[in-house]
């Protein structure tokens, strides 16, 4: 049975780095660092091409043929190259311009040991590792010359780098289970714990029994791990293979804090991929994926299950390589888990004999429907970096369709989303309020939070999901109210502020469904929470739904700076009593427009409101400026005319000679 | 506006009668319109063992009384006739459709020296129409709600159901009137409704939800704490007068059960499972009784065409009550009981444990202070919102109030003066028991608060009052 492509959750990257592939004329190294391929044809005679992930990493050299490379490696910034080709030394080349570019040569310093490698730890800090200990030199290439930093006698098996800590891996003691650790930074090398390996079976007698092969370096969610490929041993209790996963703190003791179960046995090589650790298995042609924070029910602490089924990289199709191309030439599909693949970490893939370097990528769509329990979906795509649009289809997804979620799920998806939401406004307020205390005191530590693709705030929901969701005309409105009540409700538990353009979603819904008894209850228990927006899209209910101006004017209340709009409503609704013994109670009453109580007295048609509201104006103008008189600027020349008319000039209150 | 209220009269060998129910009957005067055929117009008839005569000579008084004020003003036709000895009370709810009830009056029966009689003085100013018009249209709503409009009883059985049906439901009904402590409240006819803070209410939302999503019989939702309502999936009418039967009777019916089983685990029957409080109210007693009826009382609401038939389950963990509606074509069985119980057995315990923490933690932090040493009760039109301070809890035989009849009777005197105009307003009343009563009207709110100072001037009242809406009625727009 073939799979639906759409199963395929792992793809190589569709612009490989291509070389000149490996033969008996070129020799192919990769280096780590810099993640640059050497193409070197013999010995550099013919040219040394290096292919690194960009055009600007990318350089073309000849060299002296000296003999052959053993290993080839750029200084950080391709500065200074380094190039191996005995056991004794490593030879150097300058590449700054303006500095002499004859090579120089350094021998390592202790007597009868063998150079097993070397790597960059700077643009001009190297280390080598010798069977018998490590060397750590500054490089001087303006002097053509070498200082040793630092040197540390041991016994070394084989060494593994890691150049995103810069820390080198030296395998000890007779069967290689004993790993010692070694940190560098700005011109220092300092020794971390070492640690011991647990074999599967101890030989007797004592050899090497850890390859190099089975171990790997790789950060994981910021941390230094260093995975052990444990095969299944008959002799052992251990029926299939597994990943054992040691943390390397930069300061402590290193710890074995994860076990990956592989449940089949074979060939292995490990990639990490978006904080994913991905297994090949060579065998079957199958990948798969594990995420250390993927908290496992049924299994005991830190032991992790696959989280999806097995399966295969997605096919790939070489575009025909070579000047010759024809156009109309297929591309050929590409052989997938060769045994000429050569994997690096974290996410590398390499095909020597092809001559294509590949990054390994993680596809999250089709983890969709591989995952069936939601809340682990979710967990899985929270911590993936670009998940945004796909967590925003599995919301949708649950909401809508045949596939559609009950409640409970589509609660917890809302908690988990909402969970990092209000991890990163919390980081973020902190952040602030930290900047606004100033940054004297310690708080250069104090780094902007990064606001991450997991981060789905409310106007993602309510653009991608929620406002095509409640348009749906087959969603029965039931549901439509359950769910948006559920995202409040998961927003309110999470203390984030909800948004109006939420409470104006489930307004709209009800009325559209005239279920008008829900709204009122809804906002009688201030779940819709006050604001002047929903105040004003209460009001313009009023016509359909009679109580909604109470609840109006209630909110207004509450807000405490919408007075104006409270008297504008009154006044509208002609109560310019009201109005006016609103404004008087909460102290506004000295500073009104007093035309506009007027011009609204006047309109009602009652004569003796007219009169109340025009005296009650006089005695205030009399208190405040000791005249009954309106100023010209108060504009209510009309207003006194018309009382003049009505009541007779006597009616006007006289100034007070008190 | 300044009222003075008569002085109670009151001497110890006097004795009081309060108002009482003197008959109660229902007739149809399109029923028997030729002569000979009157007594066709009465359909029920209280107390029953009266002659039929009587009957159909009070019947044919009303009717007269009716068709007489009639021609004085037809679109209002009368609702209460005064007499010395009693009132009478009269309601059309649908066409041709008339209850009548008879109140007499409250009495003082004086005793006379030299063994005369005693002297028999009716107080016929003190009952309110508008309170017992309340309690006769309440009756018929309550009659409604169990079993539809008098019109659907004629439909489905003619004059014989109907008979039946008015009499099966009023003997029991009018049973439990009690008219001597009714009173402003029922004129309201209002909801108290449950404080609560927003996240323990979104929580309720969310078990509503969840349940009527994975039990999709259920139609409509009630939620209720403490007797008080919380959330209202039926039309504010519906609700009104369902909350009065459970406030007033189902409940109240059972609290005592209750009370005494809440230390033991109520289900030792379920002990193996998760252990809950929950229990159907209506319907089965016990689920696990093989002869388990799987019953309810059905009740009626307004649908858009017309009314709708359902299932009411009512059921409850301790102090939350979860009210269930069902459509009535569905028969309801045992696994759907089943079923019911554990979906909402313990999420219900939970829920009402929730409450009564977030509840306590409220009190506690609004403290003894917040606690108002004033008697009042507020009344909302738009929600029916009520509380009342001078109610103590309802229980099934009456209403205690903890102030005095005549306090509530001016209670009940602003409330009229209220209804007769459109616009806010404020009375104030001086009592002559030294009690200050105040009455505020604002757009469809109404406030009524009783003072108890003896010495309290007119401003000093009104300033008390102030006081008050700004502690109780903050987050309100209630105008001063």
């Amino acid at each position: 049975m073939t799979e639906p492509p759409q199963q395929h959750y792992l793809e190589l990257s569709e612009n490989p780095v291509q070389f000149e592939h490996a033969s008996s004329v070129n020799n192919v190294f990769f280096d780590e660092a810099n993640k640059q391929v050497f193409a070197v044809r013999s010995g550099g005679a013919t040219g040394v091409v290096v292919k690194g992930p960009d055009d600007k990493s990318s350089v073309a050299f000849r060299m002296d043929d000296k003999g052959e490379v053993k290993c080839i490696k750029f200084s950080i910034g391709n500065k200074i190259l380094a190039v191996q080709r005995t056991s004794k030394s490593v030879d150097f080349i300058n590449f700054i311009p303006d500095y002499p570019h004859t090579e120089f040569s350094q021998e390592c310093k202790t007597k009868n040991a063998n150079v097993l490698g070397f790597c960059w730890t700077n643009w001009n800090e190297i280390v080598f590792i010798t069977d018998q200990g490590i060397e750590f030199y500054q490089v001087f290439p303006d002097k053509r010359s070498l200082k040793l930093l630092k040197n540390q006698s041991i016994n070394v098996n084989w060494y593994q780098y890691c150049p995103e800590t810069a820390v080198i891996l030296l395998s000890t003691t007779v069967q290689g289970n004993i790993l010692q650790p070694f940190a560098f930074r700005n011109g220092t090398m300092s020794k971390m714990s070492k640690f011991e390996i647990e074999l599967p079976v101890i030989p007797k007698p004592a050899k090497l029994s850890l390859s190099e092969r089975d171990i790997a370096m790789a950060t994981i969610y910021g941390q230094l791990y260093v995975m052990y490929l444990k095969h299944h041993s008959r002799t052992a209790n251990s029926p299939s293979a597994e990943v054992v996963l040691y943390h390397l703190p930069r300061e402590g003791a290193c710890k074995k804090s994860h076990v990956l179960k592989l449940n089949t046995t074979g060939k292995f090589a490990l990639n990490i991929v978006d904080n994913l650790v991905v297994v090949h298995h060579q065998s079957s042609q199958t990948s798969l994926i594990f995420d250390i924070k993927l908290k496992e029910p049924d299994c005991a602490v830190n032991t992790h299950q696959p989280v999806l089924p097995a399966r295969s990289i997605h096919p790939y199709r070489m575009p025909l390589a070579g000047p010759a191309v024809v156009p109309s030439q297929p591309p050929v599909p590409c052989q997938l888990y060769s045994s000429s693949w050569s994997v690096f970490q974290p996410d590398i893939i390499i095909s020597a004999s092809e001559g294509y370097l590949w990054y390994l990528q993680v596809k999250l769509h089709p983890t969709v429907n591989l995952l069936q329990d939601k809340g682990k979906l979710m967990d899985f795509l929270l911590r993936r970096r670009d998940c945004k649009m796909v967590i925003l289809s599995v919301c949708s997804q649950i909401l809508e369709g045949g596939d559609k979620g009950s409640l409970p799920v589509v609660a917890t998806v809302f908690d988990k989303l909402n969970q990092v939401y209000k991890e990163y406004l919390e980081a973020e307020q902190s952040y602030t309020v930290a900047m606004e205390s100033g940054p004297s005191r310690g708080s250069a530590a104090q780094k902007r939070p990064v606001r991450t693709q997991a981060v789905i705030d409310q106007s993602d929901m309510y653009t991608h999901v929620l406002s095509s969701f409640t348009e749906r005309k087959e969603v029965s409105h039931k549901f439509v109210i359950a769910v948006l009540m559920e995202y409040i409700r998961s927003l309110n538990q999470h203390q984030i502020t909800v948004q109006h353009y939420l409470y104006e979603l489930v307004i709209k819904t009800l009325v559209q469904h005239n279920l008008f008894y829900m709204l009122h209850q809804f906002l009688q228990y201030h779940v819709l929470s006050d604001s002047k927006p929903l105040a004003c899209l209460l009001l313009s209910l009023e016509s359909t739904y009679p109580p909604a101006h109470q609840l109006s004017l209630d909110m207004l209340k509450r807000l405490s700076t919408a007075n104006d709009e409270i008297v504008e409503v009154l006044l509208s609704k002609q109560q310019v009593l009201g109005a006016l013994r609103f404004i008087r109670s909460v102290g506004g009453h000295d500073n009104v427009s007093a035309r506009k109580f007027l011009d609204a007295a006047r309109q009602t048609g009652d004569q003796m409101l007219f009169y109340t509201v025009f005296r009650s104006f006089q005695q205030r103008n009399q208190r405040l400026r000791g005249s009954p008189a309106f100023n010209p600027g108060e504009h209510c020349e009309e207003h006194v005319v018309h009382f003049k008319q009505l009541f007779g000039e006597q009616a006007l209150m006289k100034p007070s000679t008190v | 506006m300044l009222m003075i209220s008569p002085r109670m009269a009151s001497a110890m060998q006097e004795k009081q009668y309060t108002p009482s129910l003197l008959s109660f009957f229902i007739y149809n005067p399109t029923f028997g319109p030729r002569e000979g055929e009157e007594e066709k117009k009465i359909l029920f008839y209280h107390p029953s063992d009266i002659e039929k005569n009587e009957k159909i000579r009070n019947v044919g008084l009303c009717e007269a009384i009716v068709q007489f004020t009639r021609t004085f003003c037809p679109t209002k036709p009368a609702k209460s006739l005064h007499t010395q000895k009693n009132r009478q009370f009269f309601f059309e709810p649908e066409d041709n459709f008339w209850i009548v009830m008879v109140v007499r009056n409250p009495m003082i029966e004086k005793p006379n020296k030299d063994g005369k009689p005693p002297t028999i003085e009716y107080q016929e100013e003190e009952i309110l129409d508008t309170v017992y018009g309340a309690v006769v249209r309440q009756c018929y709503s309550m009659y409604k709600l169990f079993n539809g409009t008098f019109g659907r009883a004629m439909e489905a059985g003619g004059v014989e159901l109907l008979t039946q049906k008015l009499e099966k439901f009023f003997y029991r009904y009018l049973q439990t009137l009690h008219l001597q402590s009714c009173d402003l409240l029922d004129v309201f006819g209002g909801i108290s409704f449950f404080p609560l803070d927003k996240m323990t209410y979104l929580k309720i939302q969310s078990f509503v939800n969840r349940v009527e999503e994975s039990l999709s019989l259920i139609k409509y939702t009630a939620f209720l704490y403490n007797d008080q309502l919380i959330w209202s999936g039926l039309e504010q009418d519906d609700m009104r007068i369902l909350y009065k039967y459970l406030t007033t009777s189902l409940f109240p019916r059972h609290s005592e059960p209750e009370l005494a089983g809440r230390d033991s685990p109520l289900r030792p029957e379920v002990a193996g499972n998760l252990l809950h409080y929950g229990r159907f109210l209506t319907g089965p007693t016990n689920l696990k009784d093989p002869e388990a009826k799987f019953r309810f009382p059905k009740i009626f609401v307004t649908a858009e065409d017309g009314y709708e038939e359902l299932h009411l389950i009512v059921y409850k963990a301790m102090s939350a009550a979860a009210c269930f509606m069902i459509s009535a074509s569905v028969e309801l069985t045992r696994d759907f009981c089943e079923q019911l119980d554990g979906l909402v057995g313990p999420q219900l315990t939970l829920l009402a444990s929730d409450i009564c923490e977030q509840f306590t933690i409220n009190r506690r932090i609004s403290g003894p202070e917040k606690e108002p040493q004033f008697k009042f009760i507020y009344f909302n039109h738009m929600n029916l919102a009520e509380k009342s301070t001078i109610h103590m809890r309802k229980t099934a035989s009456v209403c205690l109030t903890s102030v005095h009849p005549d306090l509530m009777k001016i209670l009940g005197d602003i409330n009229c003066d209220f209804a007769r105009v459109d616009e806010d307003e404020e009375i104030i009343v001086k009592a002559m028991t030294d009690y200050w009563v105040v009455g505020k009207k604002s757009d469809q709110r109404e406030l009524y608060v009783i003072l108890n100072q003896k010495n309290a001037n007119l401003i000093e009242v009104n300033e008390e009052v102030k006081r008050l809406c700004a502690t109780q009625f903050n987050n309100i727009f209630f105008l001063d």
